[in-house]
């Protein structure tokens, strides 16, 4: 089986080589039958790298341990469970994850572009037939999973113990997902510079690609924020970690491109901003992987220092040369159709939102990057921690909540002022009205209480416009005003869609607020003994540590502890926290031990209990209470995000139209259509 | 003032205080990082260099490590091969945290020479790798 996987990854090889150069040349040289080639070599590798992945497994499965790779990172008392995610577990079996999930999105792009998208088709194969040969290369120049080791060991030396999670099992996938469907639109971009085909049509084909790509990437980092959260136990869900941050970036360009390609669609407005930020967010994918798998930068997430991190060191350095160089060629073709008109319009509030993304954005590559930085000019190494990283982050992405009200309700080309006064009423009243309640209620920290009062801003404005739109659908229609809302949203799922995505974001920024009022507090306890902790809404807990069981479970030795809660006085629940030693099969130790959390969770707080350890093997115990607010929120506000991608995602209805009657749109923006009633 | 002119000044006021943000955010609140020869050459060069918040990276020294569950208090020596410096920590340490590991300590060096650490970083540089079987 591994003979029959190493022979397919270089049979993948040759066929993504002959992809990209049919690819490239049918396409440019307008041959159908190299183009058909191309088309064809995508579905060819997509087979081949299938048969690779499968043989992996097979070896995994099997407990083949000749397979240094499936030696390294399994073991025979593994749960079944976390076996197939033994597959993405270390570096080599990663990039082939990562190729085979390339492969199927360039299959997918072949198969789900519409016709008269076909003349990207060729290049699109092109580029993702490269960039899949690159990884290829990587495998089997530096990094081969299918490597086998002298002598078979009678046992592998198994997963690491934070790696047995669900977690495991979603948020890689996921996050691979959208890190690595980002080569669509980038490759669809591409596509438009070679062909010089680079209307509107282009951001039709490359839109609901990179809304696929933004969608899975943010699944990815909601489930990686979760899975920080119940396992790592440091009792919050975002570090500002290189490797979050190298998720992040992608996210928040491609963010921003979701908003500014709304101004090209209607107003043939920021071509090249469009296109640069396309290409900025694919190299920016490359630069995580770079940073994840070279070592340069110290992180949870890193592999082991490898060669391998030079190859896409020098990968990122020739395609930034190549796609900036080509972008350059083809400024000329992308001149704007219009100009900003003033400072008071839809327009301006997008473009200074995408300022405001991209420079959120910069200051997080800055940042990640600062201690080599600094160390390389000045020969100190300086950090730059969560700290700084709030510092400059915070006030940004508060501005930017604000332009998230702001933006939908003003008018495009230029609002009167009748139209703000009539669009900003009711919004900047819940707003005040908000901040009035919370100052009287007490809160005095200047982040918390702009965040909350300025989420009420947003979501009045949101909750204005299904209003409206649905009020004005009851006039027009007759329909229920329940039912409007509904047809509201699948008729212009878009927009609506985006307002659920809007309300999401709202949510998520009032939960993270929430945790500037995390409290915290450490007690060595013995059985019977109770610590109290006073929470954000004045209630006050009481933890007792009722005792410790030991016991062997599966593949580890479990010290377990357990602590009742009380909540001003009443009983609500028992916690459970753990120590975890995982052992191999002969019950021998590995790793070091970990930490299994005990979390209670409701739509308030969360209560996060970590057991620290026992005092010299007695049934004293060493814990950590921490009382975590509106840390629900995070995960239904994700949830809630979704859910609006997907309506926005969801194929028909509601689809801008193409370059067909833009300035008539423009002009008759939906404030004038819901005004213009008999 | 044309509407081109107003735009710039936006994106120039916008620009700006991203960069104002990180510039102060780095004078504010970024630390040093140092290894343990460094920070005694600092402290020889410049003897105010106490009670500054840094971070110091360095190997735990192997059996120099003193857990004091009861008051949730570890002591243990780091160094870098050459200096080495006795740190003080109270808190829990994480679950990474064994004997001859490599550690980030984020705290400040008293006068007493003891660095008072208040977090201690388990610099694991195989996390996804397995450990070496001894």
């Amino acid at each position: 089986m591994t003979l029959l996987g190493h022979l397919s990854l270089w049979l993948a090889f040759l066929v993504g080589l002959w992809g990209a150069v049919t690819g490239f040349v049918g396409g440019a040289q307008g041959r159908a039958d190299l183009q058909q080639s191309a088309r064809h070599a995508t579905f060819a590798l997509f087979a081949a790298l299938v048969v690779a992945v499968v043989s992996l497994e097979v070896a995994i499965f099997r407990h083949d341990f000749s397979l240094e790779y499936v030696a390294a990172y399994t073991s025979r008392n593994l749960p079944t469970f976390y076996l197939w995610s033994a597959l993405y577990a270390g570096q080599k079996g990663s990039l082939l994850f990562w190729a085979t999930v390339l492969s199927l999105f360039a299959v997918l792009a072949q198969l789900l572009t519409s016709r008269r998208h076909r003349v990207y088709l060729p290049y699109v194969a092109g580029v993702t037939c490269l960039v899949a040969t690159f990884f290829i290369s990587v495998m089997l120049f530096a990094a081969n999973p299918f490597q086998r080791l002298a002598f078979a060991p009678l046992d592998g030396s198994g997963m690491n113990p934070q790696l047995q999670n669900p977690g495991m099992v979603f948020h890689p996938p996921m996050l691979y997902l959208g890190y690595i469907s980002i080569t669509i639109p980038f490759a669809f971009a591409i596509a438009a510079l070679l062909s010089k085909q680079l209307d509107t049509e282009w951001l039709t084909a490359i839109r609901k690609w990179t809304l696929v790509s933004w969608l899975f990437l943010s699944i990815g980092l909601l489930i990686g924020m979760w899975w920080a959260y119940v396992e790592l136990g440091w009792g919050g869900y975002w570090a500002w970690d290189p490797v979050e941050n190298a998720a992040l970036l992608p996210w928040l360009v491609m963010t921003a491109f979701l908003h500014s390609v709304m101004i090209q669609e209607k107003r043939g407005m920021l071509k090249k901003w469009n296109l640069g930020l396309i290409i900025g967010a694919w190299l920016l994918s490359i630069f995580g992987t770079f940073l994840t798998r070279s070592g340069v930068i110290a992180s949870v997430h890193s592999f082991t220092q490898s060669p391998v991190g030079w190859f896409f060191g020098g990968f990122l350095l020739l395609a930034a040369v190549a796609s900036f160089a080509l972008y350059a060629i083809r400024l000329p073709l992308l001149a704007t159709e219009a100009r900003l008109e003033s400072m008071v319009s839809r327009e301006a509030s997008f473009f200074f939102n995408n300022l405001l993304l991209i420079g959120l954005a910069f200051s997080v590559l800055w940042g990640t990057l600062f201690p080599i930085l600094s160390e390389w000019v000045r020969g100190v190494k300086i950090t730059y921690g969560p700290a700084t990283f709030n510092f400059v982050n915070i006030p940004l992405g508060l501005v930017l909540l604000l332009l998230t009200g702001i933006g939908p309700l003003i008018a495009w080309r230029r609002a009167s002022l009748p139209n703000l006064r009539r669009q900003f009423a009711v919004p900047v009243t819940s707003g005040v009205f908000m901040l009035l309640i919370l100052l009287v209620a007490g809160m005095r920290d200047l982040g918390p209480l702009l965040a909350i009062s300025i989420g009420a801003f947003v979501f009045a404005t949101v909750i204005q416009e299904f209003a409206r739109g649905a009020r004005a659908r009851h006039r027009q229609y007759g329909e229920p005003i329940a039912f409007a809302v509904v047809q509201l949203l699948t008729r212009n799922r878009r927009r609506y869609g985006g307002y659920i995505v809007h309300i999401a974001i709202v949510l998520l920024f009032v939960a993270f607020a929430g945790m500037a009022f995390k409290t915290e507090t450490q007690a060595t306890l013995r059985p019977g003994d109770s610590v109290t902790l006073k929470s954000p809404y004045g209630h006050l807990y009481t933890f007792t540590h009722l005792g410790i069981s030991q016991y062997n479970a599966l593949n580890r030795e479990v010290t377990a502890a357990l602590v009742e809660v009380r909540r001003d006085g009443k009983q609500i629940g028992r916690l459970r926290t753990e120590k975890r030693q995982h052992v191999d099969a002969l019950g021998r130790p590995t790793f070091e031990p970990s930490t299994a959390v005990g979390i209670r969770s409701d739509l308030r707080e969360d209560l996060y209990v970590v057991l620290g350890g026992l005092v010299n093997g007695t049934e004293e115990a060493v814990y950590r209470f921490t009382i975590n607010p509106l840390v629900w929120w995070v995960w239904f506000g994700g949830f809630v995000l979704v859910i609006g991608g997907l309506i926005v995602l969801w194929p028909g209805g509601g689809s801008a139209p193409g370059a067909r009657g833009r300035t008539q749109r423009a002009q008759a923006g939906y404030t004038v259509k819901l005004e213009a009633r008999p | 003032m044309k509407a081109g002119t107003k735009f710039a000044l936006g994106a120039v006021l916008i620009v700006g205080s991203v960069g104002y943000l990180m510039a102060s955010g780095i004078k504010q609140t970024a630390q040093y990082f140092l290894t343990p020869s460094e920070l005694a050459q600092r402290v020889s060069a410049d003897p105010s260099f106490y009670d500054l918040g840094l971070k110091v990276g360095a190997r735990v020294v192997p059996g120099t490590v003193q857990k004091e569950i009861a008051t949730q208090t570890l002591r243990f020596h780091i160094t870098d091969g050459t200096v080495s410096y006795p740190v003080i920590f109270r808190g829990l340490p994480p679950d990474t945290f064994t004997d001859s590991v490599e550690v980030v300590v984020e705290g400040r060096l008293q006068k007493d020479g003891v660095i008072h650490a208040t977090d201690v970083l388990a610099k694991c540089g195989s996390r996804y790798e397995a450990v070496p079987k001894a």
